[in-house]
């Protein structure tokens, strides 16, 4: 090879890698980041909005709610992911970066299922009963009305939002009982209960299939309900919640304010039924 | 040891002087592969400065998680001074300088907001990341008695950490019961006792253990080794420090039976030909000749060994994570490792939960830090012993 017919290549080489740049600037790109319970919803929401528009470009990650709201502070995402609304304390840091309060968007519902293995014959148990058997202050199934045997407890990491959530709205802030073990995912602790016959555990909905998930009652005079689509939206579940996204409302102009229309849009819901979330209620 | 031989004459700049001098050629991949290994002792050195410092206000006790402080009305903004709103607010007096009025009151209501939803509960106004409430334990409200709770996530973040040390000791005692009888009678009998034919295949065997990622040992015993154990011993918890234990035993096993088995095969062969041919049986001479000799090498074996069982993060994280403060084996453990590797993903950075989770891993590098120095120096001391110096 003579040294012509390199520099010859490697001039293609460039000019290619030109196209390319002009490509890729030719797309817009946008930056999602934040809870790891919505990774899914958002990689399907970004898909399915790039197909139909191919001149943005729809980067989707997780770490968690934490890490999302940092990045959003940074400046380092567009659209902040959250599966809870933002702490004081978080906007504060927001407030601190661009002078404005993040802009909130409600974008998909989610409801709590508690799971037991399906050799129970428990079939509902009320919001106290849930915090005591949680809160370590109920050990034995028979004080639920179940069959004389102690209570193994399945938990998420305190990294988790659905962690968060639970010990928010269902322990009422008390602290988990010491011995409930933590598991890294809903899919570990369902697998878990599915192997323990005294086990009990709580994770999302949209994983519910292949357990036996059980109703839930506000008070003891109140009716066990079911998860699902009417029960979520109507807030008549006890145990649901919104899933978000925040962004800095100074950047939300063009592409960012168009995807974030089809997000709430028909469209944009469709893909949260699809995944196994609740959409929005009309 | 022999004395080193240091003599001017063979010994010079650039390395020997015998023969021809070095070539600068030489002489540079000389420093560069000098400068390659003094890296990996730079590197370690700087991992252990980062780590110190972002636990050191944990340390010096300068880090405060209590709730405590006096809320500054949005509308008093003008009436106080630069610098009682920088601290109210954490900022600097310079950034406070450069905000707008609309932009502070912002702040101020924001502020406040955060303040009016902060618990008011009597363990509000706590610092619950100094000494006393790290290693002793304490009455929280809700609990009736003093309790050590390990629970950061919440309005009070309670950072107990003696049911992490405990559950890593738990497991880590566990695996090493396990793992050092069977990989020392293993290594004993590839050594001294087999065949030739049966050590080609079964020193490899075990060895190729060591290849088994901890991924799939974890899901093996959350799986499988849960079942069977409970099945066996009938116990409530099925994912407890037991299983976590054997899990992290089959995964120390390789280590501590190479070593071990080095250490016995290099003991001379002359030992063990002298104690046959005086009558002993095959059996006799390994274990009343070939075993003592090569104590220290098995020592280290198991000082390595649990140096890794520790370490190991994954294995534990899979099998069992419940900060139960227990010293039963058939009660859950989380330990120091796991609890870093779950944990630090959420922490925000800076904040004392991370300023924590930093000081468990500082705990932990002094921890392995000393175990590997007792061991050297144990080590060197029945080597002496056994070489009649002392």
């Amino acid at each position: 090879m003579n040294i012509t017919t390199t520099i010859s290549r490697m001039k293609h080489a460039l000019l290619i890698l030109c196209c390319l740049t002009q490509v890729a600037l030719a797309q817009t790109k946008v930056t999602v980041k934040g809870s790891d319970t919505m990774v899914i919803l958002a990689q399907k929401w970004a898909e399915t909005y790039m197909a139909s528009h191919k001149e943005v470009s729809i980067q989707v990650t997780g770490g968690g709610t934490g890490t999302g709201v940092a990045a959003l502070q940074n400046n380092t995402t567009d659209l902040c992911n959250a599966s809870r609304p933002l702490k004081a304390a978080e906007v504060l840091e927001c407030v601190k970066a661009f002078k404005a309060k993040p802009a909130e968007h409600k974008v998909a519902l989610d409801g709590l299922a508690v799971y037991v293995n399906s050799a129970n014959p428990i079939k509902e148990l009320t919001l106290a009963q849930l915090e005591s058997i949680f809160t370590g202050k109920i050990t034995n199934w028979k004080d639920v009305g179940g069959a004389d045997g102690n209570i193994t407890l399945y938990s998420r990491e305190n990294s988790s939002g659905t962690y968060e959530f639970f010990k928010e709205h269902v322990l009422n802030k008390k602290d988990f009982a010491a011995n409930a073990q933590t598991m890294p995912g809903t899919a570990a602790v369902l697998q878990a209960v599915a192997k323990d016959p005294a086990g009990i555990g709580y994770g999302g909905a949209a994983y519910g299939a292949g357990a036996k998930h059980l109703q839930i009652k506000k008070d003891a005079s109140s009716n066990g309900v079911e998860p699902n689509e009417a029960t979520v939206q109507s807030g008549e579940y006890p145990i649901s919640r919104a899933l978000f996204i925040y962004n800095n409302p100074g950047v939300e102009k063009g592409p960012i304010a168009d995807y974030l229309a089809w997000i709430e849009s028909d469209e944009g819901q469709k893909v949260v039924k699809d995944v196994g979330y609740f959409p929005l209620k009309k | 040891m022999p004395p080193a031989t240091k003599s001017s004459s063979t010994i010079g700049w650039m390395g020997i002087k015998r023969g021809h001098r070095a070539r600068p050629f030489e002489w540079l991949v000389e420093k560069g592969i000098w400068l390659v290994s003094m890296s990996a002792i730079v590197l370690v050195g700087l991992i252990f400065i980062f780590i110190g410092r972002e636990s050191l206000p944990i340390f010096l006790g300068t880090e405060d998680s209590s709730h405590s402080f006096k809320v500054i009305k949005p509308e008093a903004a003008v009436s106080t001074s630069p610098e009682e709103l920088a601290a109210y607010l954490e900022m600097t007096p310079k950034e406070i300088a450069e905000l707008d009025a609309a932009t502070l009151k912002l702040l101020l209501e924001v502020k406040a907001e955060a303040a009016s939803s902060a618990p008011t509960d009597k363990d509000a106004s706590i610092d619950t990341t100094s000494w006393r409430y790290l290693l002793k334990p304490h009455q929280w409200t809700g609990y009736d008695k003093p309790e050590y709770i390990w629970q950061p996530i919440g309005e009070i973040h309670k950072y107990n950490i003696v049911p992490l040390i405990v559950g890593s000791l738990k497991v880590t005692v566990v695996g090493l019961a396990f793992a050092v009888p069977l990989a020392l009678l293993a290594a004993i009998y590839v050594s001294q006792l087999a065949s030739p034919r049966t050590k080609e295949w079964l020193k490899p065997g075990i060895e190729l253990l060591s290849g088994i990622p901890s991924v799939v040992i974890g899901t093996f015993a959350l799986l499988a080794l849960a079942t069977l154990l409970q099945s066996l011993f009938g116990y409530q918890t099925r994912l407890n420090a037991l299983v976590a234990g054997i899990a992290l035993g089959i995964s120390v096993i390789p280590l501590v039976f190479s070593i071990a088995e080095d250490a016995l095969t290099s003991v001379p062969r002359s030992y063990t030909q002298a104690a046959l041919a005086l009558g002993a049986s095959k059996w006799q001479a390994a274990w009343q000749i070939v075993l003592p000799a090569a104590v220290p090498g098995v020592f280290s074996a198991v000082a390595l060994g649990f140096g890794r069982a520790i370490g190991e993060t994954m294995i534990v994280l899979m099998v069992t994570s419940a900060s139960v403060m227990s010293w039963s084996v058939f009660d859950g453990a989380r330990s120091i490792t796991a609890t870093i590797a779950a944990e630090m993903a959420e922490a925000v950075a800076g904040g004392h939960h991370y300023r924590m989770l930093f000081m468990l891993g500082a705990l932990l590098f002094v921890v392995t830090f000393i175990t590997n120095m007792v061991a050297d120096i144990v080590i060197h001391r029945l080597k002496a012993r056994l070489e009649g110096k002392a």
